[in-house]
C-alpha cells in the first residue's frame, strides 16, 4: 500500500527567504577584558560580518554604544517620562544587531553559532522579523 | 462495525505517516492536520455505510489533500494573493514516505521548541494521540497541552523551523534532541505506571514505537538502537514491578518468570550489536547494565562486579551524582555493604529520596536497624510517588519491629 501513489504533486510558491534579527547580547565580563582582546574580538566579528555579506545573507547591521549612553522614554499617567539609562537594568546588555536573510531557522542558527564573541560569553538571540504591515490576526 | 475497527487501526498505524507526507505537500502543519482530521471524519461516515476502500491510507491521503487544496484556493481567493500558485500535476510514483516521517520527527523535536512542547507535538502529530489523551497521560489540564501544541506550531511557522532531516554535520546533535524526547515520553510512562492508569503505561509503548520507527529510518545510527534496547529491557520488567495489590516490587524481589522474554531477547541482541560497533555511549551502557541484570535467572546470580564496572564507565561518559549512587549500590552488592556506605556518604544529592532510601537499605542489610529507621524516615520526607512511599513505610516497620 503506497500513500505515495496517491500523491498528486502540488506546487505552492512560497516566500523563499526568512529574515532574522540576530540580537547580540554582551557578557558581563566584556567591559573588563583587556583592550587587545576586545580589539581581536571586534576584528573577528568584522570578518564574520564580511563573510555574511559575501554569502548574500547580510541585510543590515549595527553596534550599539554602552547602555549607560541610553535614554528611555515612556509615559507615566499620561505624561512622557524621560529617564537616564536603559529600559531594563539587566546583566545582559544588547550590544548590537545583525539582520540576515536565510532559508530557514537552521541556517540562521548556523550563522549565530559562528559568531566570534560567543567565546567570551556573549549570547545571540535569533528573532524572526515581521515583514510588511504589522497587524494582529 | 468492521469498518470502524479498521479505521481505529488505520488511525494508529497510518496517522503520522499520512500527516508527514501531507505536510510536505501543503507545507502547513495546521492545514495538513485539519485536512486529515476532516478526511477521517468523512471516512467514519462513508466507510460505515459502504465499507472501507481497497487502499484506505491512499484514500485518506487523497481526501485530505483535496480538502487542503480547497482550503488553499479559498484562502488565495480571499487574500487575492498571486504568489501562491497551485498546479495539480500527475500522481507521484513511489514517494519516499519514510523520509517524510523522519522529517516530521526532526521538526517536532527541534531544539528551538520548548521541551514540553516538543513532547506534546510529537505525541500529537507523529503518534496521532489526541490532545485529551496526552493531557491525561501527563496529568496536566487539556488546555495546557493544547496551548503547548499551538505554541509549537506557531513557532515552526513563524520562526521558519525547517521541515527536513538535518545535514550530516548537524545530525548527531539533532538526533540527541529527538532521542531525549523519546526517552522522556518513556520515563513519564514508566516511572508512573503503577496502579490503574493504563494510559501512562501506553506512553512506554508509544516511545518504543517511535524508537522503532527511528531505527528503521536511520539504520546506520547506533544511538537509536541503544535507546530502543534500553527501553525494551526496562519495559520487559514492567508487569513484575507491581504485585497483585499494586505494590512496588524491587528488582531483587521480582518474579523473573513474569519478565517479557521476547523483549529481553530483542533488547540484549541490540545491546550486543551496538557495543561491538563503537565506543560506548550513555544509552548503550545503561542498556548493557540492564542486559546484565536480565541475564541472571535469580537475583543472587547477578554479576554485580560487571554492573559496578559498567556504572564506572557510565560515570565517565556522563558524570552525575545519581550515577555515582547507583555505582555505590552495585559496589555494595559486589564488595560489601560497608564499602558502599562510605561511597554513598560522599555523594551530595539534596532532596533526592533515593539517597537516604539507599543508605537505609544498606544499613538494614547490615542489621543496623536504628540507623536504618532514621534513614527511611528521611527518605519518606522526600518521596512523592505513592507506591514508593508505601514501600518505604513497609521497610520502616520491618526495621522497627525487627
Amino acid at each position: 500500500m503506497s500513500i505515495g501513489a496517491a500523491l498528486v504533486r502540488l506546487e505552492v510558491e512560497f516566500q523563499k527567504f526568512m529574515q532574522y534579527a540576530l540580537l547580540i547580547y554582551q557578557s558581563e565580563t566584556w567591559e573588563s577584558l583587556p583592550k587587545e582582546e576586545k580589539n581581536r574580538i571586534h576584528e573577528d566579528c568584522g570578518a564574520w560580518h564580511e563573510e555574511l555579506v559575501r554569502a548574500g545573507h547580510a541585510r543590515t547591521c549595527f553596534g550599539l554604544r554602552p547602555a549607560t549612553m541610553a535614554t528611555t522614554v515612556r509615559t507615566n499617567s499620561g505624561r512622557a517620562l524621560v529617564t537616564d539609562g536603559p529600559f531594563a537594568e539587566t546583566k545582559e546588555v544588547l550590544g548590537g544587531l545583525e539582520v540576515v536573510e536565510c532559508k530557514d531557522l537552521d541556517q540562521a542558527i548556523a550563522i549565530a553559532k559562528r559568531f566570534p564573541a560567543l567565546r567570551v560569553g556573549f549570547a545571540m538571540e535569533v528573532r524572526p522579523t515581521l515583514s510588511g504591515e504589522c497587524k494582529e490576526e | 462495525m468492521q469498518g470502524r475497527v479498521n479505521l481505529a487501526e488505520i488511525y494508529r498505524s497510518e496517522y503520522g505517516r499520512i500527516l508527514a507526507s501531507l505536510i510536505r505537500v501543503v507545507r502547513d502543519f495546521s492545514l495538513a492536520e485539519d485536512s486529515l482530521q476532516e478526511a477521517f471524519a468523512i471516512a467514519v461516515a462513508q466507510w460505515e455505510e459502504k465499507g472501507p476502500p481497497p487502499n484506505p491510507a491512499a484514500w485518506l491521503m487523497t481526501t485530505a489533500r483535496n480538502k487542503a487544496i480547497d482550503q488553499i484556493r479559498r484562502r488565495t481567493m480571499a487574500e487575492n494573493k498571486h504568489n501562491e500558485m497551485i498546479t495539480l500535476g500527475t500522481a507521484e510514483g513511489s514517494a519516499p514516505v519514510s523520509s517524510d516521517s523522519l522529517r516530521l520527527i526532526f521538526t517536532c523535536c527541534h531544539p528551538a521548541i520548548a521541551p514540553e512542547s516538543q513532547i506534546a507535538l510529537t505525541l500529537r502529530t507523529v503518534c496521532g494521540l489526541q490532545t485529551e489523551e496526552i493531557a491525561r497521560a501527563f496529568l496536566v489540564p487539556v488546555p495546557t497541552i493544547a496551548q503547548r501544541i499551538v505554541r509549537a506550531k506557531a513557532k515552526i511557522k513563524n520562526a521558519g523551523i525547517p521541515y527536513e532531516v538535518p545535514e550530516e554535520d548537524q545530525l548527531a546533535e539533532r538526533l540527541e534532541s529527538v532521542l531525549t524526547v523519546i526517552y522522556l515520553v518513556f520515563n513519564e510512562g514508566y516511572s508512573a505506571s503503577f496502579g490503574a492508569n493504563l494510559l501512562r503505561a501506553e506512553l512506554c509503548g508509544e516511545a518504543i514505537r517511535l524508537a522503532r520507527q527511528l531505527v528503521a529510518l536511520l539504520p546506520s545510527e547506533t544511538e537509536p538502537r541503544a535507546l530502543l534496547a534500553l527501553m525494551l529491557l526496562n519495559d520487559a520488567r514492567r508487569s513484575a514491578r507491581t504485585d497483585e495489590k499494586g505494590e512496588l516490587v524491587l528488582l531483587e524481589d521480582q518474579d523473573r518468570t513474569r519478565w517479557d522474554k521476547a523483549k529481553i531477547e530483542e533488547g540484549r541482541a541490540l545491546v550486543d550489536a551496538v557495543v561491538r560497533e563503537g565506543p560506548p555511549t550513555s544509552y548503550a551502557v545503561q542498556a548493557a547494565i540492564l542486559a546484565v541484570h536480565t541475564a541472571a535467572a535469580t537475583s543472587e546470580e547477578t554479576d554485580w562486579k560487571q554492573i559496578s564496572a559498567l556504572y564506572g564507565v557510565l560515570a565517565q561518559i556522563n558524570p552525575s551524582p545519581v550515577i555515582e549512587l547507583n555505582r555505590a549500590i552495585a559496589v555494595g552488592m559486589a564488595d560489601g555493604f560497608e564499602h558502599a556506605l562510605t561511597l554513598i556518604d560522599k555523594i551530595e544529592l539534596p532532596d533526592y529520596y533515593l539517597l537516604p532510601a539507599s543508605r537505609a537499605d544498606l544499613l538494614r542489610r547490615l542489621g543496623r536497624n536504628e540507623e536504618a529507621a532514621k534513614a527511611y524516615r528521611s527518605a519518606l520526607k522526600l518521596v512523592s510517588n505513592e507506591a514508593e512511599r508505601r514501600y518505604l513505610e513497609r521497610r520502616l516497620q520491618e526495621v522497627i519491629s525487627g
